[in-house]
């Protein structure tokens, strides 16, 4: 566990100033191991409110119901629907379809965690803190997520899931680089849900990575019928 | 600070496990439902209200808080998710944050005048020894704040009701920040598991 990830607590009870909240919110938006704790942390202490309660001046409740009165709710958050395909004709159908890509489109520069600076790294780790980083994100009606970490400089790629459903019995998710509509095997994606997994390959030429559904042990050619696709920026 | 003894018992005080669905309410509130927003209000506004007042400790302002976190509510009930937590918890969060926002912009206009160091704040080390209030809720409550050590309780109690950030916290009890952030977060994990709550 590093020094972001300590930062849950005192961000839960709102004891972060206003950098160190914006950054741990960069964060929250990577790490669904914090945001889970996060919450769970806040669903206990607002039990601490139960130690003081105090009921307010009736005059508050009417002063709140007649002010609530003039205002409009807002309409829930709805996710942006804009699925992207090139080159892979289908999406995963059964797994998921795809129902959002990351914010504004696809690409993110991510900023990496500056608390402190780290010296023996992975190389997984060094494409996701690179300066050069790009994300690109798909979230799954299931509630999956996978993401794309490219650092052209590093020219390596990670994937990280979140949620992956099981690919099936004597299956397996098999990662593709796309290299001018080329898919050259990039390795494969362990068992369980959440994984990280550095894509071999040079990723820097590539212009896009494909997750598909192969036999275990894998395929000379992807599946495109299952093929989930992430199509780089230039 | 009032003393929350002098509630009647049977006031909608510990309405969490016998109350009303209070998701329901929310998500009625969303679809612009006054009178579930009203309802809404009377289950949670001794908790809300409790809370705005242990923080910000100046009655007026405190009424402000509260108001403030009502309106915040109202307006943004659709976007309560219920996967993350109990409408209850989603509530007090958003009170919680409204009330340090308030004690910061507060505290950030009189440094203008006075440095930090030398303000003289009032630090609240012993918040088990308020006088009790007959419900079993704050029973429980006490009793899994009795799990945290001392020094957890202490961090974790000026950071939640203080409204202190991690460092200010640090400051005050002279440790390294590195230990206030842990002591924070340790004793929240104790707390959690000890009410059984989240994750």
């Amino acid at each position: 566990m590093n020094d972001v990830h300590a930062l849950s607590g005192a961000y839960a009870v709102d004891a972060l100033d206003d950098i160190e909240r914006a950054q741990f919110e960069r964060h929250l938006v990577e790490c669904a191991e914090c945001r889970g704790e996060v919450d769970s942390l806040r669903a206990g202490a607002a039990m601490l409110a139960d130690i003081s309660p105090v009921a307010p001046p009736p005059a508050l409740r009417d002063r709140i119901l007649a002010e609530v009165a003039t205002v409009r709710p807002l309409p829930p958050q709805v996710v942006e629907v804009r699925p992207r395909r090139r080159r892979f004709p289908a999406l995963v159908a059964a797994a998921a379809a795809v129902v959002a890509l990351g914010a504004g489109g696809t690409l993110v520069a991510t900023q990496p965690w500056s608390d402190e600076p780290s010296i023996n790294i992975s190389a997984t780790e060094a494409v996701l803190r690179a300066d050069d980083a790009e994300r690109y994100v798909q979230k799954f009606d299931d509630g999956s997520k996978a993401t794309v970490y490219r650092s052209k400089e590093l020219g390596q790629a990670v994937l990280v899931t979140e949620g992956m459903a099981d690919p099936g019995e004597g299956k397996v998710y098999e990662l593709w680089l796309d290299h001018d509509g080329e898919m050259v095997a990039a390795g494969f994606m362990p068992k369980g849900p959440d994984n990280t997994v550095l894509l071999s390959g040079d990723a820097a030429a590539a212009e896009g990575v494909g997750i598909t559904v192969e036999p275990e042990g894998g395929s000379d050619e992807p599946n495109l019928d299952t093929a989930v696709v992430f199509v780089f920026d230039a | 600070m009032s003393d929350p003894t002098s509630l009647p018992t049977g006031a909608p005080v510990t309405g969490a496990p016998v109350g009303p669905d209070l998701s329901e309410l929310l998500r009625a509130s969303a679809r612009g439902d006054q009178a579930a927003f009203a309802q809404l209000y009377d289950a949670t506004a001794s908790r809300v209200h409790g809370l705005a007042l242990r923080v910000v400790r100046d009655p007026a302002q405190a009424e402000e808080v509260t108001q403030e976190a009502y309106l915040e509510i109202w307006r943004t009930a659709a976007r309560f998710d219920p996967s993350r937590g109990s409408a209850l918890s989603w509530l007090l969060t958003l009170t919680h944050r409204k009330a340090v926002d308030r004690v910061r912009s507060a505290e950030a206009a009189s440094r203008r005048d006075t440095t930090y160091h030398h303000q003289n704040q009032p630090v609240d080390h012993d918040v088990t020894a308020e006088q009790a209030n007959a419900s079993l809720e704050a029973r429980r409550v006490r009793g899994a704040l009795a799990s945290l050590t001392a020094v957890q309780r202490e961090a974790v109690e000026l950071a939640y009701f203080g409204g202190y950030t991690h460092t200010e916290v640090a400051t005050m009890l002279e440790l390294p920040v590195g230990t206030a952030k842990t002591r924070i977060r340790d004793g929240l994990i104790r707390l959690r598991d000890a009410m059984g709550v989240g994750q």
